[in-house]
């Protein structure tokens, strides 16, 4: 008999019990059982940044984790952020300097560049560069991500 | 679902994870950050019939100085919060620096100083680091507690001491002697990434600018971690002139290392790596010690 193993975790600010297998992976639960299909999924072995997330207010690559590992703990995935008509400033930024081209990666980005804003307020290029070494782009447009790390910086410290 | 299925257990203390340990024997494995393992569970490339999860014993997670100067790291400390530690940063500025270099942030927020450890990945920074260190580390099981030394724990490529039925649970780091000064040296394809080579040293020095200990610990070169046995030999007693430490890096690449080939590079030009960043590290270690 496959063994479930119950789980109560906040995603987003909702709380969430349920339960799972425990080879469930985070990523399977935010986006399969949650329905929260920002989080992209790309290598699912931990190497593109694409489907992280933030636990406890840490960034984490979901598909590297199980979903029972993070019992009890708070969630934010990238639907936390803003919506269309009201964006966050890290998607404003995003959006402005067109950080984007395919935007599989985009999520991935957003969260990371959540945390390290939280940290750095004010970082040099070089400073954002190395923030985002964790997140690969297949479409190479690192230039226009890093320009809107620092773009975001100072959208946040406008507000 | 991509992983295999498996049994899992989520103790809450130390005790009942040992006790589990041993009820389960060789079918049970310490789950940790599971950095590495999820990865390789994730291929199938691991299989294991269970887990024993440590994420909820929060008694394996501290950092405590030591009366001598040194320090006790718990073994389910996230890489992050060793990173970050005034503590570690004041006592072991070499640890940080060489955990800076293990993957990216969003892995080191989930990775464990004992969980590297104890997988004994021969490209992995922080075997090679406690190897350098000297650590001590206590492994614990039903029975009671053994203390190993670092320099006796790695036995081959992802194989330690560690019995089915032991946990590693402390790191134990003796001080720094004074005017020691260290260097960590990597050739990888991008940043974060395995290196090809890599070297950490150590150099204490004497008032007279003489070396009294030379260490050198290498890794992605060779089966485990290693720890290089001329450097010491050659330098101890000696002023580190500049032909003293191309003797001992020409030989460490000769006859130190057992690096492979594959893609990413030969065996000869991994040891021509080798003999670089091993002069490198050995001349910068030794301006930081007159620092």
């Amino acid at each position: 008999m496959t063994q479930k193993v119950k789980v109560a975790i906040t995603v987003n600010g909702t709380l969430y019990e349920r339960e799972v297998e425990p080879r469930l992976l985070l990523s399977d639960f935010i986006r399969h059982d949650l329905g929260l299909k920002g989080t992209h999924v790309g290598c699912e072995h931990g190497l593109c940044g694409a489907c992280t997330v933030l636990i406890d207010g840490q960034t984490a690559r979901s598909c590297t984790l199980f979903t029972v590992m993070v019992d009890g703990s708070d969630i934010k995935t990238v639907e936390s952020l803003g919506t269309m008509e009201e964006m966050h400033p890290i998607q404003e930024a995003f959006s402005e300097v067109h950080a984007l081209q395919c935007g599989f990666c985009t999520p991935g980005f957003l969260m990371t560049t959540v945390e390290f804003l939280e940290g750095n307020p004010n970082p040099t290029a070089k400073e954002a560069r190395e923030a985002i070494d964790g997140n690969f782009c297949r479409c190479t447009g690192y230039e226009n991500i890093v320009e809107a790390v620092q773009l975001a910086a100072k959208k946040m410290a406008a507000h | 679902m991509k992983p295999a299925p498996f049994d899992y257990y989520a103790p809450t203390s130390v005790e009942e994870a040992l006790d589990k340990l041993t009820e389960l024997g060789y079918s049970g494995k310490v789950l940790a950050g599971g950095q590495s393992l999820i990865p390789a569970m994730n291929f199938r490339m691991a299989r294991p019939t269970a887990l024993v999860d440590l994420n909820k014993v929060k008694e394996l997670s501290y950092i405590k100085p030591t009366a001598d100067g040194g320090l006790a790291i718990g073994t389910m400390t996230r890489d992050s919060v060793v990173e970050d530690d005034i503590l570690v940063n004041e006592r072991f500025p070499i640890l940080v620096n060489t955990i800076k270099h293990i993957a990216h942030k969003q892995i080191r927020n989930r990775g464990t100083f004992g969980g590297a450890i104890a997988h004994a990945d021969p490209a992995a920074q922080l075997p090679a680091a406690i190897l350098l260190l000297d650590a001590n580390l206590k492994v614990l099981s039903k029975s009671g507690e053994r203390w190993v030394k670092a320099t006796d724990f790695f036995i081959g490529p992802f194989m330690t001491v560690l019995e089915p039925e032991e946990m590693l649970a402390e790191v134990v780091l003796p001080p720094m002697a004074p005017r020691t000064g260290a260097s960590y040296q990597q050739v990888s394809r991008q940043k974060g990434g395995y290196a090809q080579a890599a070297v950490i040293s150590t150099v204490t020095l004497d008032g007279s600018d003489r070396v009294k200990e030379a260490r050198v610990a290498l890794f992605s070169v060779g089966e485990s971690a290693l720890l290089a046995s001329k450097p010491n030999q050659v330098l101890a007693g000696q002023v580190p002139t500049a032909e003293a430490i191309e003797e001992v890096a020409a030989y460490v690449a000769k006859n130190e290392c057992d690096p492979g080939t594959d893609i990413h590079g030969t065996e000869e030009y991994r040891r021509n790596l080798v003999h670089v960043l091993v002069r490198r590290a050995l001349i910068d270690a030794v301006q930081q010690a007159k620092k």
